[in-house]
């Protein structure tokens, strides 16, 4: 039974038709039903993209109301993407379908978000690689942002199935020149697109003046230079062109190792401690350099423990906090919690979840990671101490500890033009190797560790407890971490600033070519019409009150929580707030006790801790101040949004939080709009309706996994566990008692 | 009186009003204002003590020991610690150290308490202070014990409002369109002598009679014969609760009790089978006809098909919830969270029930056929299945009343028992009749309130209310066992009803995300990717754990609504003024836009 199958024209030989979108393509939208199942679904290519190979009748399995039926249709590979064209009914065109993605479609998979490829020989599932010898009758392909795509080729022809299915396997999984990189056929093709947002305000850092900006907002300018010693990477290609270091450090200094061993200057407090990043020198066996080294490094010491710097506390972000293997190990083992073929298989692993997860130790890696964020925030906050970050190259864990720790403290990282000025400036510019830990070219799979990731479910976990506290929203990072994956993007596909420019020509070797003009991802209006961009936006977050000193301590922040409990006494501690005057008495307590006692013992650095924790947790949150996550066991979650949103078994229909947020989103407009009707008073007789569509009306149909949905549930049908009960081992002797001891007699 | 005792129940504890008073204007302390009572309430002993809290240590305070209450008040002035707690939450009261004891505070008491958390106090070793609290402690917290009675016999609190006539089980049926063409509501139980755990009036067939009844009741485990729990308004299937048949190891047959299922099976007009679904699992079932119990054969009963649902006993849920407490109290369990809250098996016993009431849910609004639920007795499991199902099913029990006459009708009434499963004023801690069903029942409903924010009008308060009142004995809502014998105690004459605190202070309890939606089903999706334990419950006690109260979304939502209402004001004013203007000519314009707040947010 083909009838369904629709097999496509040439590609993108249809004409202008807009159908590179996601989850809906827009004609179904307006018309009826008969017409769409005749239109043929074209392939549209972006400017440079290449169509590599294909295959017709490809059966695409659709799971809907815990049974699968399958979609015909083509299965094609570009230089770009997969992708699947086919009259994939499962799309509604409906307003939840109005969050779609202007580059990625639904059925789209770019190359590198490819992340396992399985074939299924007789019912066996076996992962695909290399050259084949034997083609596949299924094609299962799990996906970097958890999507699990299923293809049947059993009524595709022999010669088109080893076709796609090699083709797929090369393009996704051999390694790749940078060259190669889609990155630059569609910068080449697409260079006269002239896009630069004007809205776009976001701090790049490639600047000098960049810097110095930064320097300037967060008053670290008195202790601190930007200096442009590695102008055109004379100096080093790990490090940015512009960046700052303590005013009294010799910039031939920085010469000295390229860069090693020089503290890095990354963030200011608003008491003047900073936070400094350095990379380890190079390790070496003969004493005489070692010498040389240790003397270095003294001179450096020196130079930074004199006054007018506070002391220095050294924090080795290496190996013995937290290695990179730990990190990819415990991801690997993550994902696979959320890439399940079926529901058999969803329910089966339901029962031991919660074991599952633990033993992928992920969790306990992110609380980890905000633990150390938030020991490293009271060295400066309530110590007022210089913290230096060390690690080898001081471009993993750095960026990480660093991001975290100025999100807690700096409120400007808090916007989103703010967080995204931040990611410039801590992972773009700071040298972390996107390339190499995303695996973009599969070189090496044993650099592939997701840094990035792992900081981005941090920061969920901060935008979780703390919901007014963001500009940006949940699925904005989600959208965020998708876009590691989308190779028009140069943001996130090269290791360092001076591979990102040595391979677009702008150091002259070429000098006739014009420098490519490349993609930035924040530029959002790329992938996301106006509409769908209201999404990423909170609606809880209150810009910062703009009020003068007086008036701060006043009325503005009555968010009293009411703590319900004994304990919250009125010990003094610091009190939180970025502003120095919000500081007490007793930070310069601790201050002196500190000084006289410059080594602690790890006790006391707990004690701090817990002091510095609690305190800051049983006041009331302005969120505008310091922020500090809980990291109790019960307080690090899942990320539902980006791990659990294609898995149609724990949709909850009209349920979860977007329920609420659109009751809210509803009341706001209102509001505005009654706010308008009033302050156009004078024509207060027929005030004209601005409704301002809504992505979020309709809230008891959409799922909690809204934006996402992709499986639409039709039905209202209840999701049932399918397996059974775990034994309960030692309580199996209660379990065989009954209720009540009476014998009810033979009747 | 009423509201003066009522208001502190502001956040989800019965001692919040901790830190109200710093310890700034501590001189003025007055010890006669410290301890707040209600009408009827007599304070029995004062007494020096040092509280050992368990977060911030050994604190020196005053405690009060009422009829009621167990009150301490910090002495020390940098602590404004106030611990309020109804003495029917104590489970057991053991001594610790000896009078030879050495050490700081190791002789005193150590209390335990029904709701997850434990009070230790150290007492001076000399003059037998600590015999004398022991003695008052254990009197008033185990009143039945010593012939006492339990405090809400002696509440003489008034409410303006009336929880006693929340329930009308004649009116809820009438609701419900009962009687009807196949449904008679009888009364052949008004002085329970069908069925002594079941209320007066109970809905059956129309098509049996009463003798039919009295032979069904004969074939069904303490004689709780189906009755009608719920009608689905349009396809007329039905959710019809019971106990389990006695068929015994012999199988007995009873060809009453099989006409009866065909009688209800035929009350909507499906030719379907009745689904029966037994919530024991099933070798629980078998094991149960050793005792004279079972389930219905496929032989004897042709027409129906009966399902386990494999939900475990009260010994198990009791155990669960034990280790539960292992691992939230003091402490919270750190680095092995998750698998220890695994090990507790506690979510997964949720799962299982709501899963179990899902498929009730399902069967009935799918029309494909009525369905009867049993357990072994049908007042634990039955009871929390019914209910969820129904919770599922009728948008009207997820409004306040409404939940109100369903924990009435599906619980109370129909005779869970409530005295023996929370041992009210019991001193035998280890009785194996204690059970937190209601609990696990209520847990199930925030699992469902928190996955479907808008479709309750009551938050999570109400919930915690309910469940500081199932213990404290200030209401006579959740005494005895049964219909029957809260008449003989008269007890809707002589104490007051939980509801009427609840509904004369409702606003507090509203969720204000609510939206009515008639007619919508509601199913939570029993995975253990969504199902969370209930901090806010569970681990209330411990000040780490975040309670952020009001919650912020919840706060920003209430400053709209009121802005709302304040704008909406302002254009009735600015409209009044327009149109006084239009005989007016026009003075000076002031803009009413500079006079107000705008709305901080961006759209």
């Amino acid at each position: 039974m083909l009838g369904k199958g629709v097999v496509g024209g040439g590609g993108g030989t249809k004409g202008p038709k807009p159908s590179f979108v996601s989850y809906v393509r827009p004609e179904e939208i307006h018309t009826n039903e008969k017409e769409v199942t005749e239109k043929e679904v074209t392939l549209h290519l972006l400017p440079g993209e290449q169509l590599l190979c294909e295959a017709s009748t490809v059966l695409k399995y659709v799971q809907e109301d815990s049974c699968q039926h399958g979609v015909y249709g083509r299965l094609v590979c570009t230089d770009f993407k997969i992708a699947f064209l086919g009259d994939d009914e499962s799309a509604l065109d409906n307003d939840e379908t109005q969050f779609k993605n202007k580059v990625i479609g639904e059925n789209d998979i770019t190359l590198h978000c490819v992340d396992q490829i399985y074939g299924v020989f007789d019912e066996k599932k076996k992962t695909l690689f290399g050259q084949l010898k034997k083609y596949p009758g299924k094609l299962i392909i799990h996906c970097k942002d958890f999507r699990v795509f299923q293809f049947c080729l059993g009524y595709t022809k022999e010669e088109e199935v080893k076709r796609i299915v090699s083709g797929i396997i090369h393009h996704t999984q051999a390694p790749k020149l940078l060259k190669r990189l889609f990155l630059f056929s569609y910068a080449t093709a697409a260079q006269n697109n002239t896009v630069t947002d004007p809205k776009n305000h976001t701090v790049m850092f490639d600047t000098l003046k960049d810097w110095c900006w930064e320097l300037e907002r967060t008053k670290g300018n008195m202790k601190y230079k930007a200096v442009s010693v590695n102008e055109g990477y004379k100096v080093c290609e790990r490090l940015p062109a512009y960046f700052v270091v303590p005013t009294p450090l010799p910039e031939e200094n920085v010469q000295r190792f390229q860069g090693h061993g020089i503290p890095i200057w990354c963030w200011s407090c608003h008491n003047g401690s900073a936070l400094l990043k350095m990379s380890a020198l190079p390790k070496e066996q003969d004493d005489g350099i070692l010498q040389i080294q240790k003397s270095f490094l003294d001179g450096i010491y020196k130079t930074i423990h004199r006054s007018p710097y506070e002391i220095v506390k050294t924090e080795d972000v290496s190996s013995n906090f937290l290695s990179l293997q730990e990190i990819q190990t415990a991801y690997s083992k993550f994902k696979q919690l959320f890439l399940t073929d079926n529901s058999t298989e969803f329910w089966d692993t339901d029962i031991k979840w919660f074991s599952l997860l633990e033993s992928s130790s992920w969790l306990d890696i992110i609380r980890r990671c905000l633990k150390k964020a938030i020991e490293i925030t009271e060295c400066m906050e309530a110590q007022n101490m210089n913290v230096l970050l060390l690690e080898e190259n001081a471009s993993d864990l750095c960026c990480l500890i660093s991001s975290l720790v100025q999100l807690m403290m700096d409120p400007h990282c808090r916007t989103r033009i703010g967080f995204q000025s931040l990611i410039q400036k801590e992972w773009v510019m700071g040298g972390h190797c996107f390339l190499d830990r995303c695996n973009h070219l599969r070189q090496n799979d044993k650099e592939e560790v997701p840094v990035f990731l792992l900081f981005l479910d941090c920061v969920w976990q901060l935008v979780h407890q703390h919901p007014p506290a963001f500009e940006f929203t949940e699925t904005y990072l989600t959208v965020l971490s998708d876009s590691l994956y989308i190779p028009i993007f140069s943001t996130f596909f090269f290791n360092s600033p001076h591979q990102k420019d040595a391979n677009m020509g702008r150091e002259g070797q070429d000098a006739q070519s014009k420098p490519l003009n490349l993609l930035t991802v924040w530029d959002w209006s790329v992938q996301f019409e106006p509409k769908a961009q209201t999404l990423l936006k909170n609606p809880l977050y209150v810009e910062k009150p703009k009020l003068d000193k007086g008036q701060r301590k006043g009325m503005r922040f009555k968010h009293q929580r009411q703590l319900s409990l004994p304990l919250t006494q009125s010990k003094s501690s610091p009190k939180r707030g970025f502003f120095r005057e919000e500081t007490d008495h007793l930070i310069k307590n601790l201050l002196g006790k500190r000084i006289s006692k410059l080594i602690n013992s790890s006790d006391e650095l707990q004690d701090n801790f817990r002091e510095f924790y609690d305190s800051w947790h049983s006041k009331s949150t302005d969120y505008h101040g310091l922020l500090l996550p809980h990291i109790e066991g019960p307080e690090i979650k899942v990320w539902a949004q980006r791990y659990l949103r294609w898995i149609p078994e724990a949709q909850i229909l009209g349920g979860g939080q977007v329920a609420t947020m659109s009751k809210l989103l509803e009341m706001m407009e209102e509001v505005q709009s009654l706010q308008e009707k009033i302050d156009e008073r004078h024509h207060s007789q027929q005030v004209p309706q601005a409704e301002a569509p809504c992505l979020l009306r309709n809230s008891a149909r959409l799922s909690s996994l809204f934006p996402f949905a992709l499986l639409q549930r039709h039905s209202s049908k209840p999701v049932l566990p399918t397996s059974g009960w775990k034994a309960l081992g030692d309580e199996d002797d209660l379990a065989k008692r009954e209720d009540e001891f009476v014998d009810l007699g033979d009747v | 009186m009423a509201s003066a005792s009522t208001s502190k129940y502001n956040s989800h504890s019965l001692e919040n009003e901790s830190i109200k008073r710093t310890s700034r204007d501590g001189v003025n302390r007055d010890l006669t204002e410290a301890v707040p009572r209600l009408p009827g309430e007599t304070l029995i002993t004062d007494k020096e003590v040092i509280y050992i809290c368990p977060f911030n240590g050994p604190i020196k305070g005053r405690v009060y020991i009422t009829n009621y209450r167990l009150y301490l008040r910090s002495l020390e002035t940098d602590s404004a610690l106030i611990l309020d707690v109804p003495l029917g939450v104590i489970s057991r009261i053991e001594k610790m150290g000896g009078a030879t004891s050495r050490g700081e505070n190791s002789y005193g008491l150590d209390i335990t308490c029904k709701d997850m958390r434990n009070l230790r106090f150290a007492l001076k070793q000399e003059g037998h202070s600590r015999r004398d609290m022991f003695e008052i402690l254990t009197r008033y917290a185990f009143p039945l014990a010593h012939s006492l009675p339990l405090f809400a016999f002696l509440n003489e609190e008034k409410f303006n409002v009336d929880g006693w006539t929340v329930y009308n089980p004649v009116e809820e049926y009438r609701r419900q369109g009962l009687p009807n063409h196949h449904w008679r509501i009888t009364f052949i139980n008004k002085c329970y002598e069908l069925c002594d755990t079941y209320p007066a009036p109970l809905v059956v067939p129309y098509r049996a009679s009463d003798d039919d009844l009295r032979r069904v009741a004969t074939f069904r485990s303490r004689n709780r014969i189906p009755v009608l729990s719920w009608i689905h308004p349009e396809n007329k299937t039905v959710i019809v609760r019971c106990s389990q048949p006695l068929v015994g190891m012999s199988g007995k047959r009873n060809k009453d009790d099989e006409k009866y299922l065909d009688v209800i099976r035929e009350t909507n007009k499906q030719i379907s089978k009745l689904t029966i679904y037994d919530a024991r699992p099933s070798v629980n079932a078998v094991a149960n006809k050793a005792t004279g119990g079972g389930y219905e054969s496929d032989d004897a009963y042709h027409n129906a098909e009966l399902f386990f649902l494999d939900i475990h006993n009260i010994h198990v849920m009791r155990e669960s919830l034990k280790k539960v407490k292992d691992i939230v109290y003091p402490n919270v369990e750190e680095s092995h969270w998750l698998s220890s809250l695994e090990s507790t098996h506690w979510l997964e016993h949720i799962k299982l029930v709501l899963t179990g009431a899902i498929q009730v849910a399902d069967k009935v609004s799918s029309g494909k056929s009525s369905v009867l639920v049993h357990c072994s007795d049908g007042w634990d499991r039955t009871a929390q299945l019914t209910s969820l199902a129904m919770l599922m099913l009728d948008s009207f029990y997820r409004s306040i009343e409404g939940f109100e006459i369903l924990v009435q009708k599906e619980w109370i009434s129909f005779g869970h028992k409530f005295a023996s499963r929370i041992g009210h004023g019991d001193k035998n801690h280890t009785d194996a009749d204690r059970s937190p069903i209601f609990l696990q029942f209520i847990d199930c409903v925030w699992q469902m309130s928190k996955q479907f924010p808008t479709a309750f009008e009551f938050n999570e308060q109400f919930l915690i209310i309910i469940l500081d009142h199932l213990y404290s004995c200030r209401f006579g809502t959740f005494l005895f066992n049964c219909e029957s014998a809260r008449e003989r105690q008269k007890v809707t004459e002589r104490t007051v009803s939980l509801w009427s605190l609840i509904n004369s202070n409702k606003e507090k309890f509203k969720n204000p995300f609510y939206t009515k939606e008639i007619n919508r089903v509601l199913y939570p999706v029993a995975s253990m990717r969504h199902l969370e334990l209930w901090v806010n419950y569970y681990i209330r006690w411990n000040p780490r754990i975040k309670q952020q109260q009001p919650n912020p979304v919840e706060q920003r939502y209430m400053e709209l609504l009121a802005l709302r209402d304040e704008y909406i004001k302002r254009l009735e004013e600015l409209q009044l003024a327009n149109s006084a203007k239009l005989s007016d000519p026009p003075t000076s314009p002031s803009s009413p836009s500079q006079m107000m707040p705008h709305v901080q947010t961006h759209f």
